[in-house]
């Protein structure tokens, strides 16, 4: 019993030094990495909501989401360069890639809003491996500077 | 002729009057489409997407080149003004990350010992991860095509590597260095195998 206030203290003390340290290292299943971010954005990691300063760590699986005055730019491991804009969703659904061979695969879904790309050294090696998916196609990367806007059901976006 | 006059005015206000119900209920506006846009590339030259939506197939591949899906099952393509790009898209291009930027660096044969010129190449390095948000180096080692695969693959990673630690020692936290070896697999300058070139034998620093 008397020992317990320290051993809340060292599980605290421990947590901060968790939160401290894990931003610093690069993980291996750390993809990309987050290069602008401005206003309201999240990124969505099995079911919990993280804040995206510069320098936030990207992992496969992520879904990165901004407001209506929020975009960000990432930068992942092949040199593909992504940002969306405002009202955004985009989700990475895989990424791999082998710096020795540029073998790999990568692809996204723009769930909504707008995205800006410039594909890397995936898409150069195996014109079929970088896909971007949007609720009504399906694009196959080939290269290098696109962007992508998706649409709105007719009858829900008055206004637009 | 006045009554005439007064007639059509009366016609002209009634016919008016009869069509309020329809301005009243406006149709829903258009809903915005799906729009994709093939941009050219830094090099000017654009690459190419290709876009299936449902049964259909459209390949982009000159700049500016843009497919539009409104209606559920016509895709419809043309080509994109700027105004109409940067009006769509101005807030995500603007978020773009910086450009990667490439440096190469030579060695002597059979060595991880730098020429003289690209010594001066490390000072810009250090410069150009100082100006960048998050900056992190990917020292990409390379070899000519002397030897056997496994050889270059090792050599051109023991090159990276040792470009990596003098990059430590000069003040660039480790965590943002990765190094990796590419062997003989991309040739600066495109040569038979077991030809030795000494453009070929370098280390590529990208930092982005």
């Amino acid at each position: 019993m008397p020992h317990r206030p320290a051993v809340v203290i060292v599980a605290a003390f421990l947590t901060l030094l968790t939160w401290t340290l894990v931003p610093a290292t690069a993980l291996a299943d750390d993809v990309g990495i987050v290069k602008v971010s401005k206003g309201t954005a999240a990124i969505e990691r099995v079911g919990q909501r993280l804040p995206v300063p510069v320098g936030a760590k990207v992992r496969e699986g992520d879904v990165v989401i901004t407001g209506a005055d929020g975009s960000v730019g990432i930068t992942f491991g092949d040199n593909t360069l992504l940002s969306i804009g405002p009202d955004s969703s985009l989700a990475i659904d895989r990424f791999a890639f082998d710096p020795t061979t540029h073998k790999g695969a990568f692809e996204t879904s723009l769930n909504r809003g707008t995205l800006a790309a410039v594909s890397g050294k995936i898409a150069k090696q195996s014109p079929d491996a970088m896909k971007v998916r949007t609720p009504a196609a399906v694009l196959g990367v080939r290269g290098t500077e696109f962007v992508v806007r998706t649409g709105e059901p007719i009858g829900t976006t008055p206004g637009r | 002729m006045i009554r005439a006059v007064l007639g059509i005015t009366i016609a002209a206000l009634l016919a008016g009057c009869a069509k309020m119900p329809v301005v009243a209920a406006p149709p829903p506006p258009p809903a915005r489409t799906d729009l994709y846009i093939l941009l050219p590339g830094a090099d000017g030259k654009a690459g190419s997407l290709v876009v299936t939506h449902r049964d259909q197939v459209r390949i982009l591949s000159t700049p500016h080149a843009a497919a539009k899906i409104g209606v559920p099952g016509a895709v419809e393509t043309a080509t994109a003004t700027a105004e109409e790009t940067r009006k769509a898209f101005g807030a995500a291009l603007s978020a773009q990350p910086p450009r990667p930027t490439s440096f190469q660096l030579y060695f002597l044969l059979d060595s991880d010992e730098f020429t003289p010129e690209s010594k001066v190449v490390v000072d810009a390095v250090l410069g150009d991860i100082a100006r960048r948000p998050a900056p992190e180096i990917v020292v990409i080692g390379h070899t000519d095509t002397v030897g056997a695969d496994d050889y270059n693959d090792r050599l051109s990673l023991l090159r990276a590597e040792s470009i990596r630690t003098r990059l430590i020692e000069r003040g660039v936290a480790a965590e943002q260095i990765q190094s990796s070896g590419r062997g003989k697999r991309e040739l600066l300058v495109p040569t038979a195998d077991q030809v030795p070139e000494p453009r070929n034998r370098r280390v590529e620093i990208v930092v982005r």
